[in-house]
Order: structure tokens, then C-alpha cells, then sequence
């Protein structure tokens, strides 16, 4: 290996080395000596329809496949429209290694033709990010990229690359393993930590698991089933956590927040005290602040020093990897039982179980969902776009494993579902995967449906099509006097003749006694199928914790 | 309350902008930030004042150290140390008053670093209150101009808490 090869093979090595089977890719100026290095490799390159989608495949990439996603577009234009992608998998703590073109060096900052500054403008958004200015340190920064992206509490990480580095030629020296002196995540819990937090837990009368993507993250969900069962808590999980905690386990209460159920709600509120595991304290879990859990003591267990006590004062912070801790707090505790508490638990969930009007004559959208976890069961890999569909597949959707689920919970990205169920069918060659998507969201990229049928990624669509952008509508119907500004959007698009545009399957339901052949259908049907479901239009999500309420004033009779 | 931090980090571009944009994005203060390179020159060392009650500057503290360019924070507010700035003061010194700006200076140790016909330029260091002390004087006579470098900060030898 003496011999002096191009930045853009070692670009190429470098992937290989770090074990990359597909990187989804768009090509352009900057980026040739690259994509003409890939055309012989023996990689998978995924061409999207916009950058965007790119950021949003490998992210969905790596949710369904715990494996880092990676990407890769062109400088100026190219780089800007990944921002999206890589904000949403930072929200989430999503491992991802972000390239991106750039200028040859000698013209960066002279505003040359399609230059942005992107490691400035993603400094905000990325874990870390590197401009690489010398074709020497290609090899190092991408095994930095990868470790630091994976590491720790995960993220996006960008490596910009001038056009002229990739040119230049070098012998590469590969490290292997990586040692930073400035960067050492603490994965250890402290032993005294753990002893503090069993003492409480062993004290409570009323205890609550609150678990949340980190979960899933440090694959730490038999941990998690093992705590619970042991001490024979509740357990509520965040959007981002719903599959570290089987859906249809006995102790599991529903999702809490915003749109959780009464009883996870109640649950927080009456508890005294919250073990929270790889979860934030997001606005969206715990409404006012000042009113949340007011009897609890809190145990954080998190990977990140920075989320705990940075909403929520907490108690007994656990800075740690969520199965290492879990793993030690479950020696440090004996069985026991919670009786009264499952006294009161039960009665909540025998009177506030979520439901909707089951008789309708229309379609309504969470009988889709329904329907959809019938069918798809825990084998069906689920991706979901943002609004009130997204709500009602978390509701309604009983996820029994983790890394079932792709969802854009911290930034709520409309037109994240479908290049996500892409990237997820890349990783998940011969599943089932589909995508619970809106009429609204999935109009921002719905461009994707070329890649998906070039492809011959089976991806199915089930698009809940209530004319509206359904979860502003909402807000307006209940805050705003029912002035719907800017949200009626029917009748604009015939999805099917879309569908059938691109060479994929169309379907339409709006009668509820075919919705269950429909979507039999849309599996039985070979590639990519979209089910455009006409639902009952100004379909509310409920229960809902108006924003700035206490989680426990929700709205909704019949949830 | 006015808190010191001494950041250590890599000496590495884009590393001021990172943590610019951490108190901006994240609505921290800075009061003042002074950088430059330590004894070790792949190492920069920062010295930030920040105001915020206990619970920001936990977060502020928490937020640095997240940043993967960040070697070592540590809020020396709390410490035996000493913490210096510099300061310049362009001051009216009309032929009258120089004599008396002349032996305040020399009090204060001050510097005169430019003498023109109508006025000095006077160099003090110092803590913070010795400086505040010494503008506040000047300002009988008429500051033109002034420039402060914002204080560095050092703990003394052996006298750390922890």
C-alpha cells in the first residue's frame, strides 16, 4: 500500500474500510472525480430525485439498521439542500457521515460558481463538521467522521471536500482505531450513581419508566424490558422511543405528551418517581414545565451530560451508555410489585383508552392505522411523514420492536417519510417497509418515487388523504377560530395518476368497507404501491395537551 | 452573577466560530472572550466571562464541553487566581494636566505609550476594579478613546479546590 492513489479512491477506501454498503449520492461539478471513482467500485450508490432526499434516505438507512447513513452532493446548491436532512437526523441523534463537495481550495471564499460556506452553515446542526484542505488528511478525518458520528450520543457529521483535494494524489495512512484528546464520551455509569437511584427506586410507591430514543439507540430495549419487569413499573415511551418497549406489553401505558394517552399523562403526574432513560424532557413530552411531575424525583439516565438538568431539575443524574446503566441498575435492585399503583394505573386505562367513532361512513384515518398494525404486525418497518398521521401511527400503531419505526420527532420535518422508507427498504432488502404519510408531506418529496421504482424498492405508501394540512388545520380550528388560512389543499393532486406517472402502483380507498382488500392489495402488489386513503377531512388527534398546559389538562371526550 | 471560564481547545479554524455560535444559538451572554495559543501550540486557550445564575452557566459549561474541539472547560470564578486585562486610554493631556495625569499614571502603573500635543496614551493591566478605578480618574481629564482586551485568566500554582 505505498503506492499514491487519488483523494477521491481514498474517498472510496475509506467507505469500504468503514464497512459502507450504500451511499445515497446526487453528482455534480465539484463531485466528478468522485462519482467517476464510484462508477467502478463496490459500493451501492443510490441516486435521489433532490439532495434532500439523499439526507433523509441514509437517515432512515440507518434507523431501520443501527448502521451509519451516508450521503453525498455536490458543493453550493447540493450541500444547502442536505441542511434539512442533517438538521433532522441531529434532532434526533441520528449517526450519519455527510459529504459534501466543495470548491477547489484556492477558490473558496471568492463566491466561485456554486460555493456556500456549508461547514458554516452547518456548525449548528452537525455534531461535528471538517473542511479537509489537504488530500493527506481524507483518509483520518473520514475515520474521525465515522467515529465520531457513531460514538457517544450519536449525530451527523459533515466532511466537506474541495474538488482539487480529490484530484491530488497521496499514499493514505489509515489509523484504524481512532484517539482524540478533546473528545472521550463517558459510557461507564458511576457505581455511587446507580446505588443513589435503586435506593430511591426501592423506596417509591409509585415509580414510572419514561424512556425515549436513546433506548434504541444503545439497543438497550431487553435492558429496558428486563427493568421494568423487575420492578414492575409502568412504562411510558417518547415518539422517538416507541419500540423499545413492546406496544403490546401489559405494562406498557401508551405514549405520553402532547398527544400521549390520559393514562401515561396521569401517570407522570401522580408518579413519585420518573426513571428517564435516553430521553430529552422535549417541550412536546412535558407541557409546562413548572407543573411537570410534581412529586417525583427524577433519574436521568443519559449519554449526553448536557440533557440532564437542562429542563427538568434532576435528582440523580446516570451519565452513561443506556445499557450499561440499565444493565447495572438491574443488579442493583430486588423484585417487587406496585399493586396500588397498577390499581389506579388499570383504572385510567380501562377508562381513557384511546378510540375514535368506529360506525363512520367515512374512512376515518385511525382506522388506516389500524388496519395497517393488522396487517404489518411487528414484521412491517414503518416510516412516517409529520402532522396528524404521524400522531395516529404513533397512537394507533402497536410497535413491539425497536428499529421499527422512522419518524422526524425533534425537527418534524414534512417530506421526511418517504426518502426515509427508501433508505429503510436499502437496509432492509426483502422486508416490508411503508410509509404513513399525509396528502401535505408527501408533496415535499414526492419526487422520490422515481428512485423507489428505479430502484425496485417495494416501498408502500399509504397516504392519508384528508385534504388539509391536517395538524394546522387543527390548531386553527381550536385556536384560531376555524379560519383556515393557507391549510386547504384538496382536490390539487390525483395521487394515483401520480403513482402511475412515475411507474408505480396506484390506489385509491375511500369506502371503509375496502380499506382492509386495499391495502392486502398494496402488499400483494410487487414494488412500490401508493394507497391514497380518502379520510374523514377535519378528523381531530386526540387526546391534546394545548401548548403551555400541564400534561394532564388534555382535550378530547372520547380519548 | 459574573462567572470566568477557561476553555482549553484545539488551535484549529473554526473553533472561535463554534463557540460564537454556541452562546448565540443557545442565548448566552458573553460579557467578554479573549483567545490566543497556550505554551502548547495546537492548543488555544479561552478565556470567557459569562453572567448567568447557576443553572446557565451549568448548561454553558455542559454545552462547551459537548463540543468535540473542547478539551477542558473549568469555571475558575471560584478559585485562587489571577485575572488581568489590558487596557488603552486615549486622554485629553493638555500642558496643564500632565503632571497630574504623569503621577497617576505612576500610581496606578500605568504606562504613557504615546505622548501627542494635546494628549497620551496610556497602557494599564490589571484586575478588573484597578482598571475601572484608574478609567474612572481619567475621565475627570476626557477620554477620547478607550479599547479593554477583555481579562485572561490564570490559576495559581497549587491552590486549585479540587
Amino acid at each position: 500500500m505505498s503506492q499514491e492513489i487519488s483523494g477521491a479512491q481514498i474517498f472510496v477506501d475509506s467507505l469500504k474500510r468503514q464497512g459502507v454498503e450504500v451511499l445515497f449520492g446526487y453528482p455534480g461539478g465539484v463531485l466528478l472525480p468522485i462519482f467517476d471513482a464510484l462508477f467502478s467500485a463496490d459500493l451501492k450508490v443510490i441516486l435521489p430525485r433532490h439532495e434532500q432526499g439523499a439526507a433523509h434516505m441514509a437517515d432512515g438507512y440507518s434507523r431501520a439498521t443501527g448502521k451509519p447513513g451516508v450521503c453525498l452532493a455536490t458543493s453550493g446548491p447540493g450541500a444547502t439542500n442536505l441542511v434539512t436532512g442533517v438538521a433532522t437526523a441531529y434532532m434526533d441523534s441520528i449517526p450519519m457521515v455527510v459529504f459534501t463537495g466543495q470548491v477547489a481550495t484556492p477558490l473558496i471564499g471568492n463566491d466561485a460558481f456554486q460555493e456556500a460556506d456549508i461547514t458554516g452553515i452547518t456548525r449548528p446542526i452537525t455534531k461535528h463538521n471538517y473542511l479537509v484542505k489537504n488530500v493527506a488528511d481524507i483518509a483520518p478525518t473520514i475515520e474521525e467522521a465515522f467515529y465520531i458520528a457513531t460514538t457517544g450520543r450519536p449525530g451527523p457529521v459533515l466532511v466537506d471536500l474541495p474538488k482539487d483535494i480529490t484530484t491530488a494524489k497521496c499514499v493514505p495512512v489509515y489509523r484504524g482505531k481512532v484517539e482524540m484528546r478533546s473528545y472521550h464520551p463517558n459510557m461507564e455509569p458511576h457505581a455511587n450513581q446507580l446505588k443513589k437511584a435503586a435506593a430511591i427506586i426501592a423506596e417509591a410507591k409509585r415509580p414510572l419508566i419514561y424512556a425515549g430514543g436513546g433506548v434504541i439507540l444503545s439497543n438497550a430495549s431487553e435492558e429496558l424490558k428486563a427493568l421494568a419487569e423487575k420492578i414492575n413499573a409502568p412504562v411510558t415511551l417518547t415518539l422517538m422511543g416507541l419500540g423499545a418497549f413492546p406496544g403490546t406489553h401489559k405494562q406498557f401505558v401508551g405514549m405520553l405528551g402532547m398527544h400521549g394517552t390520559r393514562t401515561a399523562n396521569y401517570a407522570v403526574q401522580g408518579s413519585d418517581v420518573i426513571i428517564a432513560v435516553g430521553a430529552r424532557f422535549d417541550d412536546r413530552v412535558t407541557g409546562r414545565v413548572d407543573h411537570f411531575a410534581p412529586e417525583a424525583k427524577i433519574i436521568h439516565i443519559d449519554v449526553d451530560p448536557a440533557s440532564i438538568s437542562k429542563i427538568v431539575s434532576v435528582d440523580v443524574p446516570v451519565v452513561a451508555d443506556a445499557k450499561l446503566a440499565l444493565q447495572g441498575l438491574i443488579k442493583e435492585l430486588k423484585p417487587r410489585t406496585c399493586d396500588e399503583w397498577w390499581g389506579q394505573l388499570n383504572e385510567w386505562l380501562q377508562k381513557y383508552p384511546l378510540t375514535y367513532d368506529r360506525k363512520s361512513a367515512k374512512i376515518k384515518p385511525q382506522a388506516v392505522i389500524e388496519e395497517l398494525y393488522r396487517q404489518g404486525g411487528s414484521d412491517l418497518f414503518v416510516a412516517t411523514d409529520v402532522g396528524q398521521h404521524q400522531m395516529w401511527t404513533a397512537q394507533f400503531y402497536k410497535f413491539d420492536r425497536p428499529r421499527q419505526l422512522a419518524t422526524s420527532g425533534g425537527l418534524g420535518t414534512m417530506g421526511y417519510g418517504f426518502p426515509a422508507a427508501i433508505g429503510a427498504q436499502m437496509g432492509l432488502p426483502g422486508k416490508p417497509v411503508a410509509v404513513v404519510t399525509g396528502d401535505g408531506s408527501f408533496q415535499m418529496n414526492m419526487q422520490e418515487l422515481a428512485t423507489a421504482v428505479v430502484n425496485k424498492l417495494p416501498v408502500k405508501i399509504i397516504l392519508l388523504n384528508n385534504g388539509f394540512l391536517g395538524m394546522v388545520r387543527q390548531w386553527q380550528e381550536l385556536f384560531h377560530g376555524k379560519r383556515y388560512s393557507s391549510t386547504i389543499i384538496k382536490d390539487s393532486v390525483d395521487f394515483v395518476k401520480l403513482a402511475e406517472a412515475f411507474g408505480a402502483t396506484g390506489l385509491r380507498v375511500s369506502d371503509p368497507t375496502q380499506l382492509s382488500a386495499t391495502i392486502k392489495k398494496a402488499f400483494a402488489v410487487e414494488g412500490p404501491v401508493l394507497v391514497d386513503c380518502i379520510v374523514e377531512p377535519e378528523e381531530n388527534v386526540f387526546p391534546m395537551v394545548p401548548a403551555g398546559a400541564p400534561i394532564h389538562e388534555m382535550l378530547g371526550e372520547l380519548a | 452573577m459574573r462567572h470566568t471560564l477557561s476553555v482549553l481547545v484545539e488551535n484549529k479554524p473554526g473553533v472561535l466560530a463554534r463557540v460564537a455560535g454556541l452562546f448565540s444559538g443557545r442565548g448566552f451572554n458573553i460579557t467578554s472572550l479573549t483567545v490566543g495559543e497556550t505554551e502548547d501550540a495546537t492548543v488555544s486557550r479561552m478565556t470567557i466571562v459569562v453572567a448567568g445564575d447557576d443553572g446557565i452557566l451549568e448548561q454553558v459549561s455542559k454545552q462547551l464541553n459537548k463540543l468535540v474541539d473542547t478539551i477542558k472547560v473549568l469555571d475558575i470564578t471560584g478559585e485562587a487566581h489571577v485575572e488581568h486585562e489590558l487596557v488603552l486610554i486615549k486622554v485629553q493631556a493638555e500642558s496643564g494636566q500632565r503632571a497630574e495625569i504623569t503621577q497617576l499614571a505612576e500610581i496606578f502603573r500605568a504606562k504613557i505609550v504615546d505622548v501627542s500635543e494635546k494628549s497620551f496614551i496610556l497602557e494599564i493591566t490589571g484586575s478588573a476594579e484597578k482598571v475601572d478605578a484608574f478609567i474612572d480618574l481619567m475621565r475627570t481629564f476626557g477620554i477620547k478613546e478607550l479599547v479593554r482586551t477583555g481579562p485572561v485568566a490564570m490559576i495559581r500554582e497549587g491552590k486549585r479546590k479540587k
